[in-house]
């Protein structure tokens, strides 16, 4: 999942092609099946739960045309509704009731 | 000739992305710091500006990460990211590469090094480039340590890596600029964006600004990832420089700004003549 991110965020022409047809693209990496969903759907909170490298998925999230604030809260969703980050070192340190940081 | 100066800067993202979201007063403030270092990297002539930064994911992945790389191209070009996203338009930046391949020479003969003639900045390096050089008009040589994929290099590594970017500069012709870019405390793109340790910060910079080795060194990743988060992982960027220039440090900026996710920061290192 994280190399299919690496690969998106740095090559314009393969950002084009996800945009014409995801799933032709997502056939060419090894994902679990709650991987290649959640990557279909752009679903950011899902994204983040599973372990991506924030700096990963922050770049995806703009790619996919997200506002900052919605960003930040879907991740926030995302562990409220799937549980704690499973993997990596971007994990959320506040609970899922606090809110996002005062700014 | 030698290196002729030294600083440090934060490059958060959000510190031209999401300016138009601050208070304006505050991102002004801030902004005319980043300029006043600017001002000082100008009077200092510099023929080369080495920047070391801690990407993250523009050019090394987990495929094959190293610990530190060093560019050795005749140009970069950045930004990576969506120009509009981090507010910085897309441009060619001028290298040195028979300048690079001296350093990396030299710099090999303590510390081990990737090279790489092809390298994409992101704004890692071009939110302190669009300040400290906005014409992007000097030529950079980028070294990159890996602070996003653990394990990590060591922290007293990050110092090797630094004395032997000082051995280095010190051996070349050309006046060379040299500045580190990282957070302190921060945990940026995570659902706590925006949370800053400010004391810890304090700390940090303390032990920075007195060029006090021992203390620099003695953090373990356990504790800085507990306290100032994955963000503050960079601190090897600031560390290199502290061995690099070896002087005291000057704080010319630093003050928590929540929207761009980090403690905002703008020091200078006097350079210490070195011991060879």
């Amino acid at each position: 999942m994280q190399k299919f991110l690496f690969d998106i965020n740095r090559d314009r022409a393969l950002q084009e092609q996800f945009r014409v047809h995801a799933p032709a693209v997502l056939d060419r990496y090894s994902l679990e099946g709650e991987e290649r969903r959640a990557l279909e759907a752009g679903d950011i909170g899902l994204i983040y739960v599973l372990g991506a490298n924030g700096q990963l998925l922050m770049h995806f999230a703009a790619l996919l045309g997200m506002p900052w604030a919605e960003y930040i809260a879907a991740m926030r969703a995302g562990v409220a509704r799937h549980g704690p980050v499973r993997a990596g070192i971007y994990a959320m340190t506040t609970g899922v009731d606090d809110g996002p940081q005062k700014l | 000739m030698s290196l002729v100066f030294a600083g440090i800067c934060s490059h958060a993202p959000g510190i031209t992305g999401r300016a138009h979201m601050a208070d304006r007063s505050i991102a002004e403030e801030f902004h005319g710091a980043y300029r006043g270092m600017a001002d000082e990297l100008a009077a200092a002539k510099p023929d080369a500006l080495i920047v070391v930064a801690a990407e993250h994911f523009a050019n090394f992945f987990m495929n094959n990460m190293p610990a530190f790389a060093v560019g050795m191209a005749e140009s970069y070009e950045g930004p990576i990211e969506d120009p509009q996203w981090l507010g910085i338009a897309r441009t060619g930046i001028p290298g040195n590469a028979p300048l690079s391949r001296r350093l990396i020479r030299e710099m090999m003969q303590s510390v081990d090094l990737a090279y790489a003639e092809e390298w994409k900045f992101d704004h890692g390096i071009m939110v302190p480039l669009s300040f400290l050089t906005p014409r992007f008009d000097l030529p950079v040589v980028p070294v990159n340590v890996n602070c996003q994929g653990p394990p990590l290099a060591p922290l007293h590594r990050a110092w090797a890596l630094g004395e032997a970017l000082r051995r280095a500069a010190d051996l070349a012709p050309e006046r060379i600029a040299l500045v580190g870019t990282g957070g302190i405390s921060h945990w940026p793109a995570t659902p706590d964006s925006g949370k800053i340790n400010e004391n810890w910060d304090r700390e940090f910079l303390r032990r920075w600004l007195a060029n006090d080795k021992p203390a620099l060194l003695s953090y373990s990743d356990e504790e800085t990832y507990r306290d100032a988060g994955q963000g503050g992982f960079e601190i090897r960027t600031f560390i290199s420089v502290a061995a690099a220039a070896q002087g005291p440090g000057r704080l010319r900026y630093y003050r928590p700004i929540p929207i761009f996710a980090v403690g905002c920061t703008v020091g200078t290192m006097d350079i210490k003549t070195c011991r060879t």
